[in-house]
């Protein structure tokens, strides 16, 4: 195009796809909010620190305050409006009303597209800062369960001014456990997804 | 925030044309340092040249058993990959304490080694600051820095590098390779970051230009017994007061191959070369490693409000080998693993 401080581009906010022309300093977050309506991520910090602006990119979890809008183009973009089925919450939304995993709930968008990306990470085999010290990474060894700790390290970017730590943890626990058996046999391997980017 | 252009460049000839004689064109990978550097106006790029859509990602197998890392693999992408958690531990544990997850799945191995100083006086413009504004004055020196260097730091910037990845990178002899319109190079990464001197705007050797495309990690069997450590201000998501990786192969109960390096103690990751020099050949001992530990920190000069850093590096340095020689007994080997600082 002939501006060249602007681009056009198509985000596939949702499943929708939605073309738009941005400012190339525009942020994903601002994209989302203000040009798409999609109001459900939260500007916290606005540097990267806070976490309340996660949403997930091509299916793994970023920042939106530091992603750029042109240079999310083409991108599936997942927020938290997109986390739940036709009729019902996905079992991480329901854990998190259940267990009163918040308390005001600015915090509470970014904390569920996080989790929702955790417990895609560890199924794929990913460790974190809190894998057990006592066990040596072995090829093939299926993903030990994540429980408070892994937790707790895993969702460190998400932080919650109201402290709703515990009942956050507790809900990323129970529904680590409802798809635990799913992923129970799991090789330790790494994500699947890189194998791709090998070659 | 400056308006700017936005380039998607899909060949490296084309990103490197676009930089070329240029010093408002900027490379953009994860963006995770350099917009958030915009925002600040500390960086006033007139382009942006996206790499992440050049053919510079993922991890391969080196024919000398070592791996080559494409420079734009993201950080989790890295730290994931079963043959850096397999033969290089240390790396993979290094970036999983670093940020978050969301800043690990956009980081890249390129953008991470070329992040600047958490020093915040760098990060606020209505601030003197030699590294940012050269000339302008170091009020970090008289200031605050509790979290500034004690090694080779100088008067004009006591600045240290924030990164963890490069730390376990520096102790594993990384290389790496970078592209100019005048051909290839390479550089190691002992060579990669300049002192501060009386030049601190100045932070690395790469020539005008550059395009980082891969850094590699020499094969040697005995990264595979290697360890990072990191202790911060808070159990996770906080960069380092000190880090240090290192990895050790002991045999008859003597120390055969050493390498150590430190994070949060300068302006580049600190190669412990002394203390490895010491502990050649020596026996296997808490006391050894002490011993080295603190030959290396013999050239610290703490600031006024950071000497805490010399006594916390020397411990480190201690515990760590320490984890690594009882990894030899034939108990569980917990060096492939981050123990967490919960
Ligand atoms: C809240 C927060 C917490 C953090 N905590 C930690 C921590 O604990 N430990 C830690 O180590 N780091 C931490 N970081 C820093 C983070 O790791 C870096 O910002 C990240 O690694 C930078 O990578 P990037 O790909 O996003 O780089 P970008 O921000 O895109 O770029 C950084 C620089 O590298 C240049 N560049 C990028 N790619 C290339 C290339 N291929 N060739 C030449 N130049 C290139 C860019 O031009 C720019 O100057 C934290 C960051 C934030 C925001
Ligand atoms: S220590 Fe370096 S980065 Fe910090 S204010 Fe001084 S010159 Fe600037
Ligand atoms: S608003 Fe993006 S991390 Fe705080
Ligand atoms: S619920 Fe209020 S910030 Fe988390």
């Amino acid at each position: 195009m002939s501006d060249r401080t602007r681009s056009a581009i198509t985000l596939h906010a949702n499943g929708d796809a939605r073309a738009l022309t941005v400012d190339n300093r525009r942020t994903l977050l601002d994209a989302l909010r203000d040009d798409l309506g999609l109001t459900g991520a939260k500007k916290g910090c606005d540097h990267g620190q806070c976490g309340a602006c996660t949403v997930l990119v091509n299916g793994r979890r970023v920042v939106s305050c530091l992603t750029l809008a042109a240079a999310a183009d083409g991108s599936e973009v997942t927020t938290v409006e997109g986390l739940a089925g036709a009729d019902r919450l996905s079992p991480l939304q329901e854990a998190f009303v259940r267990l009163d995993g918040l308390q005001c709930g600015f915090c509470t968008p970014g904390q569920l597209c996080s989790a929702t990306a955790v417990l895609a990470e560890h199924a794929a085999g990913w460790p974190s800062a809190a894998t057990r010290p006592d066990r040596p990474y072995a090829p093939g060894r299926p993903t030990p369960a994540l429980d408070a700790a892994e937790i707790r390290e895993r969702m460190s970017g998400n932080l919650c001014r109201c402290g709703a730590y515990p009942q956050i943890v507790r809900a990323v626990l129970e529904a680590a456990r409802d798809t635990a058996a799913e992923h129970a046999h799991t090789p330790e391997t790494g994500a699947a997804d890189l194998e791709e980017s090998h070659a | 925030m400056k308006e700017f252009a936005y380039l998607r460049p899909t060949r490296i000839h084309d990103a490197l044309t676009a930089a070329a004689g240029r010093d408002d064109v900027r490379y953009l990978a994860g963006g995770t340092n350099l917009v958030d550097l915009m925002k600040d106006e500390v960086y006033r790029p007139a382009v942006l040249v996206d790499v992440r859509h050049l053919p510079l990602d993922g991890v391969r197998d080196a024919p000398d058993g070592g791996l080559v890392i494409g420079a734009t693999t993201t950080n989790s992408d890295v730290a994931a990959h079963p043959h850096v958690r397999l033969r290089y531990p240390a790396l993979s544990q290094a970036i999983l304490a670093g940020a978050s997850g969301q800043l690990r799945n956009m980081a890249t191995v390129a953008g991470n080694l070329l992040q600047r100083t958490r020093c915040g006086y760098f990060a606020d413009p209505s601030q003197p600051c030699n590294k940012r504004a050269p000339g302008s004055g170091c009020p970090a020196i008289a200031g605050e820095h509790h979290n500034h260097a004690i090694l080779d730091w100088s008067e004009h910037c006591a600045a240290t590098h924030a990164s963890d990845m490069a730390v376990a990178l520096a102790a594993f002899d990384a290389v790496v390779h970078y592209e100019t319109l005048d051909g290839p190079g390479i550089v190691t990464l002992a060579d990669l970051y300049l002192p501060p001197g009386t030049t601190p705007d100045r932070e690395t050797t790469l020539p005008a230009g550059a395009l980082i495309t891969a850094v590699a990690l020499p094969g040697a069997a005995a990264s595979r017994r290697s360890r990072y450590r990191k202790v911060r201000e808070r159990a996770s998501y906080a960069f380092a007061t000190v880090s240090a990786a290192a990895s050790l192969d002991v045999r008859d109960g003597r120390v055969h191959d050493v390498r150590i390096a430190l994070g949060g103690v300068a302006a580049r990751p600190w190669r412990a070369r002394h203390a490895e020099a010491v502990l050649a050949q020596q026996a296997a001992t808490t006391e050894h490693f002490r011993a080295a530990a603190r030959a290396e920190l013999e050239a610290a000069r703490p600031l006024r409000g950071n000497a805490y850093k010399v006594a916390l590096a020397e411990n480190l340095i201690t515990a760590v080998l320490d984890d690594l020689a009882a990894s030899h007994d034939g108990s569980a080997a917990p060096y492939d693993t981050q123990e967490g600082s919960r």
